[in-house]
């Protein structure tokens, strides 16, 4: 997917000290809810976790793989960073084992109830200080879906960014990306870098880990940083420090619902055809 | 910070492309007309672009004013050139509401505009109001099976992202009045620059023209189960189409995608097999005549939307069912 004109390394020369970019990519954990149901939780602010497995989020995924094909074109390296639990570790994992360089967990008890918005600022504190080229994330998280922490996060480092981008072309200097827009219609941007990317699902097609790639990842350290060491103060995180607060998770009230077919697959497809003849549609 | 402080003004930011005002800046006048309204405050469209005289035209029958910047460098849609207008007219108008459609547009532009104005942002709202002095947004979580109510932090001025479809848009004719504002760009913006708009790649199939759909979605699995969906459309006459994530597998040609990003259908039948119903596939449904889903979840927002629906598992069903319709057929 991924083209690069050969005047890129002086590109990256100038970027950087050494020839290659150093990207970082924000990824997060979420429940995969897509093909299973959700339960209210009776806090009634999140929903029952028991029977849900977890997973990097989907457009973060597809983040994760374009920094790694860009590292593999050009050099350079991959940092990923999550805030979330111990458990956020585990897609930290899966990335360092698909060839990330670096993993950091940004946590603290303090950070709970945080916003996309709170959320971006610990991201911020975190990536302030280190060289970096280039930031991807992931376009939307499919658990909230807010769409928001990426390009907060630009604005909060000073950097322009891109959302929905679903090409990456490097090219003299700038960095030309495709946005989706809506009907499939595309729209060419030129951005400088340094500068994030929120990319879209699809972008790319997603590697899986080797075994070799799962036992070394296995042995690298993750290093964790706490609010303290991040430097931030409690007003600047968790419900403080958030400018929108979740009151109540509830089930939408529709006003309408299919009529739903009961009987076993044989009689739910004789029950079908026959609605389908009697409106005329087979 | 107080009620008493609310500013007077509704900003509804204009959405156009491409020489055409979109749908979505309707629908938010629609909603900020009914905000200000209740809070008697005046609604304002905010209008960027190069020669948009005509739309400042149109958008003046919606609103009680049209603020209009008449600048060349906003022809085309630009995050970073919009965000330093808009930053500039709502630190000087302080709006108590920034209306902004939850678009490719509007996810580009709200966050960062939010952030450098330090101000309250909540995107992709279905539903918006002031409770004593209080702005509260109703969104989705968890791919739509799930609503969420927030509250924002209080403030003298909030920016909301609207879905698109959430509300209606309504004809009205205030002819309000048109103030043609300054751009406020001094510089140009180096850093980023609109290049060019690419038109979607015409396929094979023009899944718009179909009477009859069947279209899969992520409850498939695998490639290889996508021929016993297939088969169902070619015993049912209908032309195959899906949903998002088997595009981005690669496993279909993004010409057959419905929804949001893909084409927006209107066929006589379309069979949903497998898709939960995300907002950005059902936009692309809407216009059918009649909705069949299958599904493992009884819970799947496809059901609020469909007319018949099999809840079970996809793998027994669409087989079975293709086995009907063929007897149907030869009978």
């Amino acid at each position: 997917m991924l083209t690069y004109s050969y005047a890129m390394s002086t590109a990256f020369q100038r970027i950087g000290e050494e020839v290659g970019m150093d990207i970082i990519v924000c990824i997060k954990r979420v429940p995969d809810t897509a093909e299973a149901a959700v339960i209210i939780d009776e806090t009634e602010k999140g929903i029952k976790e028991e029977r849900l497995s977890f997973d990097i989020n989907e457009s973060d995924n597809y983040a994760l793989e374009e920094a790694l094909l860009i590292k593999e074109k050009v050099g350079g390296s991959v940092t990923l960073v999550s805030v979330g639990k111990k458990e956020a570790e585990e897609v930290l994992r899966m990335g360092l084992a698909k060839g990330a360089d670096t993993a950091i967990r940004l946590w603290d008890d303090k950070f709970m109830y945080s916003d996309a918005y709170a959320t971006a600022k610990i991201l911020a504190t975190a990536i302030k200080d280190r060289k970096f080229d280039l930031i991807l994330t992931g376009c939307i998280a499919t658990d909230d879906g807010y769409s928001q922490v990426g390009p907060t996060l630009a604005e909060l480092l000073g950097i322009p960014h891109a959302t929905l981008v679903t090409h990456v072309e490097i090219k003299d200097n700038k960095v030309k990306v495709e946005r989706e827009l809506e009907g499939g219609l595309l729209e060419v941007v030129e951005i400088e870098l340094p500068a994030l990317f929120a990319i879209q699902t699809g972008i790319n097609e997603p590697r899986y880990a080797s075994i070799i790639g799962i036992k070394r990842a296995a042995q690298k350290e993750i290093q964790v940083m706490s609010l303290e060491e991040l430097g931030l103060k409690d007003e600047d995180v968790g419900e403080y420090g958030s400018k929108i607060r979740l009151k109540k998770l509830f089930i939408p009230m529709v006003e309408k619902r299919a009529e739903i077919l009961e009987g076993t697959p044989e009689e739910v497809s004789v029950k079908l055809t026959e609605i389908l003849k009697g409106r005329g549609l087979v | 910070m107080c009620a008493a402080s609310y500013g007077k003004e509704i900003f509804v930011l204009a959405e156009h492309r491409k020489g055409e005002l979109r749908d979505i800046t309707f629908e938010i006048l629609a909603k900020g007309r009914e905000l200000a309204h209740k809070i008697d405050a005046t609604l304002t469209a905010i209008l960027l672009g190069y020669n948009t005289k005509s739309f400042a035209d149109t958008l003046r029958d919606y609103a009680s004013k049209v603020l209009w910047v008449d600048d060349e460098r906003v022809q085309d849609f630009n995050a970073e050139v919009y965000q330093r207008i808009l930053s500039h007219y709502i630190k000087e108008r302080r709006p108590i509401l920034t209306l902004i459609g939850h678009t490719a547009f509007g996810i580009d532009l709200a966050p960062s505009l939010a952030t450098e104005l330090d101000i309250p942002l909540v995107t992709d709202c279905i539903g918006l109001d002031f409770e004593n002095g209080k702005l509260f947004a109703e969104r989705q979580m968890y791919g739509g099976k799930v609503n969420a109510r927030v509250e924002l932090r209080e403030s003298p001025s909030y920016i909301v992202t609207i879905r698109q479809a959430a509300f209606k848009a309504e004809e009205v004719k205030l002819k309000g009045e048109i103030v043609k504002v300054e751009s406020t760009l001094t510089e140009e913006i180096a850093y980023r620059r609109f290049v060019e708009y690419v038109e979607a790649a015409v396929g094979e199939v023009d899944i718009t023209q179909a009477d009859v759909i069947v279209a899969v979605g992520r409850g498939i699995k695998e490639r290889e189960n996508i021929a016993i969906v297939e088969e169902l459309a070619n015993s049912i006459g209908g032309v195959l189409a899906c949903s998002r994530p088997i595009v981005d597998a690669g496993w279909l040609p993004k010409d057959r995608q419905v929804g949001s990003s893909g084409k927006t259908v209107k066929p006589k039948l379309y069979i949903a097999v497998g898709i939960s119903g995300a907002f950005q596939h059902i936009t692309g449904i809407k216009g059918s005549d009649t909705i069949v889903a299958i599904n493992k979840d009884p819970n799947a927002p496809i059901f609020n939307e469909a007319d018949y629906g099999i809840v079970g598992d996809l793998f027994k069903v669409v087989p079975t069912l293709k086995d009907k319709i063929a007897e149907l057929k030869s009978g």
